[in-house]
């Protein structure tokens, strides 16, 4: 049990786990590899005080190097859960991790829900392939691959005896040969009492399964309750958002989605968080 | 009361004798399963007498899993005399599933 888990891991997340080691706390960073951090492809800031004309590969690397030296723990993976009951816990992949507090910190949910998926989820939608995959062996599933680990989740579906066709805008990097892909932008799931197909830039592929895997699971979706504004995590001044417990900062509170905004928002998250288990 | 671990035969048995049934489907390589595990635990301890709590491993029992059309877990069925009433999809905080057996049991 930690006292605090901070999910993400670019300028907010990491500037509150800092804080939270300089108060005494033990903190664990959920995050994707940070390649997948937007940040990761900015070719030049220079609108970060002091540190002025780097990559945003060099900034996140010397942010990540500066929460590491401080002691805060590291997970690679998606949180795909969470639930209060003592406290908080969270599945990430397959495995569940607890703590006292939690900061949300994993930036701004790209892409609204297809028709359909809502509806559907449960029903033959599911958001992670290591979780539901083993129950559509030997049946057809599309892999909606939205971010970087996607064809590997589509590898794995495929090994398991999953019949996987694979959707994307882009063509996929490391989808196994074999795994057809469909290009497609505009997706909608259709059926009716579960998935019957995907319908992909108006054709429709037939399947019992449609995997949709973004980048991060929309905060809403992860802590129930949650309060929202104009598609932003609501927060006071605090940072506190309407869950007890339940902290914020960064581009998922709002504009503008710039990283000293976000390294203050995470100082503030982490002071709360710290008054919040004291 | 503890919570009940259902074979096949052990389940139709408990639906056989009516009452209100709470059964989460589930299985070990499933995270979000794991989580709602203290949350059975303690809704088992809550209903105790009024509800029979029990879980059933789809690896072990996957007749009865698409016999209930489990495709996304953790997925819990509520069942009165041996009909499904509600189900709750994935995971869920504690209060989703006592407004759901209050529903039923009123």
């Amino acid at each position: 049990m930690y006292d605090v888990i901070v999910i993400g891991g670019g300028p907010a997340g990491l500037s509150a786990a800092v804080q939270l080691r300089q108060r005494g706390r033990t903190v664990l960073v959920v995050s994707n590899p940070a390649p997948s951090n937007p940040l990761w492809r900015s070719e030049r800031v220079d609108n970060y005080l002091g540190l002025p004309g780097l990559t945003g590969e060099q900034l996140l690397e010397r942010f990540q190097k500066h929460a590491e030296d401080r002691g805060v723990v590291f997970q690679t993976g998606k949180a795909l859960s969470a639930m209060e009951l003592d406290g908080w816990m969270l599945t990430v992949g397959a495995e569940v991790v607890q703590a006292r507090a939690l900061v949300l910190a994993a930036g701004v949910a790209r892409g609204a829900k297809y028709p359909g998926e809502q509806e559907l989820l449960g029903r033959g939608v599911s958001y992670c392939a290591t979780c539901d995959g083993m129950l559509y062996r030997n049946k057809s599933v599309v892999v909606v691959g939205r971010s970087a680990d996607a064809p590997q989740e589509a590898n794995y579906l495929a090994q398991i005896g999953c019949q996987v066709t694979y959707v994307s805008p882009q063509a996929p990097q490391g989808l196994r040969e074999g795994i057809p892909w469909v290009k497609a932008h505009r997706l909608a799931v259709r059926g009716e009492r579960s998935v019957e197909a995907l319908e992909a830039d108006g054709a429709a592929l037939p399947c019992e399964g449609v995997f949709i895997l973004r980048e991060s699971v929309a905060p809403t979706d992860l802590i129930p309750g949650l309060e929202t504004e104009e598609g932003f995590v609501k927060v006071n001044r605090r940072m506190e958002t309407s869950v007890a417990g339940v902290f914020a900062a960064g581009d998922c509170t709002g504009r503008p989605l710039q990283i000293a905004k976000a390294v203050g928002e995470g100082l503030m998250a982490a002071d709360s968080a710290d008054a919040y288990l004291k | 009361m503890a919570v009940k671990h259902f074979n096949e035969a052990e389940f139709r048995a408990a639906a056989a004798q009516g009452g209100v049934m709470l059964v989460d489907f589930w299985a070990d390589w499933c995270g979000p399963c794991r989580m709602l595990a203290p949350v059975m635990d303690k809704l088992a301890g809550l209903y105790e007498g009024r509800v029979t709590v029990g879980k059933v491993n789809v690896d072990e029992e996957p007749m009865l899993a698409q016999r209930y059309g489990v495709m996304s877990i953790p997925n819990v069925v509520i069942l009165k005399d041996g009909k499904e009433v509600d189900r709750l999809v994935g995971v869920q905080p504690v209060r989703n599933f006592t407004e759901a057996l209050d529903r039923v049991l009123r």
